[in-house]
């Protein structure tokens, strides 16, 4: 465990810290995300998470950045990524540039030697001096080793990359340490915390899912989407707020090919914010479907029942749940 | 407590959570961590670091909720185990009294520790059958000290005097509710450590019993083994689909990525071989007998859409029918029963299918298609229309023909299935989920 002083992780003293600590930065989190964030920062494994698009497994990242106040340092992963792109490359043109700064320097040292034999001694000097850490590029998982104070490394959507690039993760991942061959292995001060998600395009290999925490983060129930949406949306009424999760809560139980997400919801709350609504209303929300629903087919599918669910969402709440019995976030 | 998770690992292990060493080590460090008070806390975080997808996670809660029912008496095994070890030499009123003791009320707390220390004098997580639950809970009767009780009643009885009677009464009570409470405890044990490992052994049995012979209460589990299956195989045939020729320079390339460094090729960049995607026409024969066979291959493939994007299939008995849109947008079961339906009636005719395939749909097979054929190849005495068969497996890359039919019937009545082998890759006896298993692996594995 990171008891170091110099590190950035030390408010993370409790799996109620860690709530509390989310909340101040407008991330509404749950005792299962909580345990999980707690878990790697003590167990200094990566956490794995996966569930729908759009339900947050990004921003968790980013929000422990902004409240630990540490760098995000984010690898985007698509088919074809490598180590170049990944870890480090060497600064081909710089060195290149230097070389060719140095040649006549290089005659002049060189000039002294005798024989072939003494100019290629001096000369297998200068290759240490080519393949040194100044002429490394360090690429997002390098840097993220680099930082002093820790930091939250983000591998999203590691479902796209290639299965071999999955494999190179390995070393990162359990180690935290990357191994370049001409300098020998930089190994991280402080470990980053590491956030890999997925989205179920490919199941991942098990070497991988092995050194990682599992953490599945599913739809939000009626309560955590209310608290999302007001902590995102400035200024949305309680009465809207809680019409509208009430309709997108009922819309996901449909049979439709695309659910919407929290990230939906909260862009149609600002939509309606925008256009002035104060209630859900069948019109409005038929003009603004296409903010929720992304497909086409799925629109035409719920189309028929809007009418009767902006009924249910905007009635008497049979669940007697209300938006007024929460403190404001916002 | 190192012990109980170690035993929970077992749990999970049996009913096939793969949990590793290093697992089970993070397991004791979580929960030295973050303590065992908590039970809520401790299933999150046991879960989060013990399961590795949603389908684990789900049957870790429930080892969970079943395994960790009986902790608390559980932690207190320990301080009572050295109370009273010298049972054997213990006289039977004595030991009688004590069990007698135990099983009154307010006594729940101790009868459920002395519960716990014979469960494992018996060995109890060695349960795995559910037929073993009389015999262990027998053991645990008898490791509390079962037979000084025996002994005492068979006292009482021969007694004959009514507080002799009254006694024998008591002492049969005592017995009774000390065989229940440990047959309640031993059906939990088979919960947590058999269930598991007698529903792997239905499922193998499942996966190797004739597919007509399934009944229609064994459908669930063949769905769920046809799930498996299929996820098997995609994962091992969602490998990567770029294989590196060294040695062939790819120069387009190389230039563009060093032009940088003035052209100097640090970046050498080597001509990459693409492998095919999965290419899959699947011609099923929907009449009679066969028609069993068709919903468990239509399952199978349907369930891989992942590893097979580019899948269609077609069904016929007399006219030949695309069935893409009825699978792709109705529920599987209502899909296969609209199919029956609407094209599973008339004469089979394979002649007629080929001459609709070539009319309509010729145009989807290319060199990289597979074109499977599910049926009997019993055409009611019709042309077998060679020729087409001969043109299709010409142009696709293989034909794979699955014959649910046993070699020793073929070519027998009207059975034409030995005229179009010659054509055929393979075509081979499909009569299990294994056989299909097998098949549709060496179908992928010509595109690795």
């Amino acid at each position: 465990m990171a008891k170091d002083k110099k590190t950035g992780y030390e408010p993370m003293t409790s799996i109620e810290a860690i709530t509390a600590g989310l909340d101040t930065v407008g991330y509404i989190s749950i005792s299962q995300i909580s345990t999980a964030v707690f878990l790697a920062h003590g167990l200094r494994k990566p956490i794995l998470i996966e569930g729908p698009a759009g339900v947050g497994k990004t921003d968790l990242a980013a929000s422990l950045s902004k409240w630990l106040n540490l760098p995000l340092i984010r690898l985007q992963c698509y088919e074809g990524l490598d180590e170049g792109k990944a870890l480090y490359e060497w600064k081909y043109g710089k060195q290149l540039l230097y070389t060719q700064i140095l040649k006549e320097k290089l005659n002049e040292l060189l000039g002294g030697a005798e024989t072939l034999k003494d100019s290629l001694s001096k000369l297998s000097g200068f290759e240490d001096l080519f393949f040194s850490p100044q002429f490394l590029e360090a690429r997002p998982l390098l840097h993220a080793m680099q930082q002093d104070r820790g930091s939250v490394l983000l591998i999203d959507e590691i479902d796209k990359s290639d299965e071999a690039f999955e494999a190179f993760l390995l070393e990162v991942l359990s180690d935290y340490q990357v191994t370049v061959p001409e300098i020998g292995t930089i190994k991280a001060n402080v470990p980053p915390l590491v956030i890999l998600t997925s989205n179920n395009v490919r199941e991942l290999g098990d070497a991988l899912k092995r050194r990682c925490l599992h953490l599945h983060i599913g739809f939000p129930d009626h309560e955590r989407e209310q608290r999302i949406v007001r902590a995102r949306v400035d200024g949305i009424s309680d009465t809207l707020l809680n019409q509208l999760v009430r309709f997108v809560q009922s819309v996901r139980e449909t049979d439709i090919k695309k659910r919407p997400s929290i990230a939906e919801t909260v862009d149609w709350a600002r939509t309606l914010l925008l256009l002035h609504a104060s209630t859900l209303d069948e019109a409005f929300v038929r003009d603004t479907l296409n903010v929720l629903l992304k497909h086409e087919s799925d629109i035409a599918a719920v189309s028929p029942a809007i009418g009767k669910m902006v009924r249910e969402a905007t009635g008497p709440d049979a669940r007697g749940r209300l938006a007024s019995g929460y403190p404001d976030m916002g | 407590m190192e012990k109980q998770i170690s035993n929970f690992i077992r749990a999970l292990r049996s009913a096939d959570v793969r949990v590793s060493t290093g697992e089970a080590l993070d397991a004791a460090r979580t929960v030295a961590m973050i303590g065992y008070d908590d039970r809520a806390l401790m299933k999150d975080s046991l879960a989060c670091v013990l399961a590795k997808s949603e389908s684990e996670k789900q049957i870790h809660d429930r080892l969970f909720e079943l395994y960790f029912s009986s902790a608390p008496a559980g932690s207190a095994v320990q301080s009572a185990g050295t109370e009273n070890d010298g049972e054997p030499t213990e006289d039977p009123k004595d030991a009688a009294e004590r069990l007698s003791q135990l099983t009154q009320q307010g006594n729940e707390q101790a009868l459920a520790t002395a519960i716990e220390r014979a469960a494992e004098q018996a060995g109890l997580n060695d349960i795995r059958f559910s037929t073993q639950v009389a015999y262990f809970a027998q053991s645990m009767v008898r490791a509390m000290g079962g037979e000084q009780l025996q002994a005492r009643l068979l006292e009482a009885l021969q007694g004959r005097t009514p507080d002799a009677d009254a006694e024998a009464q008591r002492l049969i009570d005592v017995r009774r509710t000390l065989t229940m409470t440990a047959r309640e405890r031993a059906e939990r044990a088979f919960q947590i450590f058999g269930a598991a490992e007698t529903e792997k052994f239905r499922d193998e049995v499942a996966a190797t019993k004739r597919l007509s012979a399934i009944e229609a209460n064994d459908m669930a589990r063949m769905k769920q083994l046809v799930a498996k299956v299929a996820k098997r195989l995609a994962v091992k045939h969602s490998r990567r689909r770029k294989r590196t020729q060294r040695g062939l320079l790819d120069v387009r390339r190389t230039m563009r990525a060093n032009a940088g460094v003035d052209g100097i090729p640090f970046n050498v960049i080597w001509r990459q071989k693409k492998k095919d995607r999965p290419k899959i026409i699947v011609i099923c024969d929907v009449s009679g007998s066969v028609a069993l066979y068709v919903r468990f291959l239509l399952l199978l493939l349907f369930s891989m859409k992942e590893a097979i994007p580019d899948l269609h299939a077609f069904a016929f008995s007399y006219r030949l029918k695309s069935v893409d849109d009825i699978l792709e947008t109705m529920e599987f079961d209502a899909a296969i029963k609209k199919i029956l339906r609407e094209i599973g009636l008339g004469s089979t005719s394979y002649g007629q299918a080929f001459s609709d395939f070539k009319m309509e749909h010729e145009n989807k097979i290319d060199r990289r298609t597979t074109i499977i054929i599910l049926g009997d190849g019993r055409s009611n005495y019709g042309d077998p229309r060679l020729d087409l068969f001969r043109d299709f497996a010409g142009r696709a890359k293989r034909v794979i023909w699955l014959n649910p039919e046993g070699r020793a019937l073929w070519g027998t009545g009207d059975s034409v299935i030995p005229r179009y082998e010659p054509f055929c890759a393979q075509m081979s006896h499909v009569a299990t989920l294994k056989d299909l298993e097998k098949a549709i692996d060496e179908v992928l594995t010509a595109y690795s």
